[in-house]
């Protein structure tokens, strides 16, 4: 193969395709629904402006800043605004975003943007939570530039990316019971623990073979703690109250960005946080 | 006069000496002020146990739980926290910088923790019910002090 044929491949491999959206075609939505799958999915904790409290969390102004090995990204506007954020968009650009990673204008997004964790959403879920951002306030702020520097800005460096590290399988491959399966649809797409929970090797993909094994915080102090049962042994009961009040076992609080979980989180139905405690404890 | 002058430059020597002493080791404060996290966390845990059933409510120690809570928040906080005992200064704490570039704000939510613990001296004794929602509100107010001031545990 000559190298105009290699480079040729590499060009089709790694272009931005955007989802097949004819199963989403269709289908009734509820916006209640998306509500719980928007707090459980976390979107007001990165996107809603930095420091914001309350209601104000509903604005998705974007604006909040996430170091990495790689840069800083900041988060977009992905309010309703019809030009400062996502109004305009179809629902097919708004599946190819959340769970390919693909922007509208056929670009690749940074993984900073779970879409690794969020390519298991439901296909309702993702029309409901659809429904549910066109009840959103709108805002007119406009998204800034990632501080992204080379190589790491060439975005089509993340179409091979995905290749290597998009996985639609889910690492809890056996889930028995409806619980389990939840808390697995919680922990591995929505809630996206795994994003922070997980380490990464060299080029910022997720090591699945030791999933949830804790990792050092991305701000560069301290480590993200491991969540495995050897590492974890919190009972049942002390992992569901620690998901609802902050309090852990001996009565330390949350700190950090699981603050913004764990608010979310307590916003839930009970037995979504039993289903991640079942889940956690079913881990090997 | 000369001697008084030469006096009071020695007595002025040594009693920057022994200040600059004082302040490169600040382990009185911090285990002041860990201390006073640890009076709280071994209270909350009373008051977190009834409420999730792992012990039996009992009204009396609840009120002596939350009565104590209430007494944390009564300590003043500016003498435990001096300049330069943050956790880029100093090994052994958590606490970040910006509680002293954002001091009022740190205070300002060190207070709510006061109107928490209130709210939890008011309901204690009031059956164990009325534990759990003052548990939630005293818990966010100390999610919303670590969410910022707070420094990752190693």
């Amino acid at each position: 193969m000559g190298l105009a044929a290699i480079a040729a491949v590499v060009v089709f491999v790694t272009r931005a395709t955007p989802i097949d959206s004819s199963p989403l075609a269709g289908r009734e939505s509820d916006p209640a629904k998306g509500e719980t799958v928007f707090i459980a999915s976390g979107c007001a904790s990165c996107h809603a402006a930095p420091d914001a409290k309350g209601d104000a969390k509903l604005i998705l102004a974007g604006g909040q800043r996430f170091d990495s090995d790689f840069g800083t990204f900041i988060a977009p506007n992905v309010s309703p605004h019809p030009d400062a954020g996502i109004g305009s968009w179809t629902l097919g650009e708004f599946a190819s975003a959340v769970k390919k990673g693909v922007s509208p204008e056929g670009q690749h997004y940074y993984p900073a943007f779970p879409y690794g964790s969020y390519l298991h959403m439901d296909d309702q879920d993702v029309v409901d939570l659809w429904a549910y951002w066109q009840t959103l306030p709108a805002d007119a702020t406009p998204s800034q530039p990632h501080e992204v520097g080379f190589p790491f800005n060439i975005r089509r460096s993340v179409g091979g990316w995905k290749l290597f590290y998009l996985d639609d399988t889910w690492v809890m491959q056996a889930a028995e019971t409806p619980e389990l399966k939840r808390g697995r649809y919680l922990v591995e797409a929505l809630a996206h623990c795994g994003e922070c929970h997980t380490p990464r090797d060299a080029l910022g993909g997720m090591n699945r073979a030791n999933w949830l094994g804790g990792a050092p915080n991305p701000t560069g102090r301290g480590m993200i703690p491991s969540l495995r049962p050897a590492d974890l042994t919190w009972e049942s009961t002390d992992i569901v109250y620690y998901l609802e009040t902050g309090f852990t076992p001996d009565f330390d609080s949350a700190g950090g960005h699981m603050v913004a979980v764990i608010e979310n989180f307590a916003k839930l139905p009970a037995s979504d946080r039993e289903a991640v405690a079942a889940y956690l404890k079913a881990l090997p | 006069m000369k001697k008084h002058l030469a006096f009071a430059v020695a007595f002025a020597a040594l009693g920057c000496g022994t200040a600059a002493m004082a302040q490169d080791d600040f382990s009185a404060q911090l285990k002041a002020r860990q201390g006073q996290f640890r009076i709280m966390a071994i209270n909350l845990g009373i008051l977190g146990g009834m409420a999730q059933g792992k012990m039996d409510y009992d009204a009396e120690a609840a009120q002596a739980a939350a009565d104590t809570l209430v007494a944390v928040s009564m300590i003043q906080q500016g003498p435990m926290w001096p300049a330069g005992t943050d956790n880029m200064a100093l090994d052994g704490t958590r606490a970040q910088p910006n509680i002293w570039d954002q001091n009022d704000d740190f205070l300002s939510k060190w207070a709510d923790f006061g109107t928490a613990a209130q709210a939890i001296q008011a309901a204690a004794a009031g059956g164990v019910e009325g534990l759990g929602p003052v548990m939630g509100q005293v818990g966010g107010t100390c999610k919303a002090c670590h969410d910022t001031y707070r420094a990752p545990a190693n």
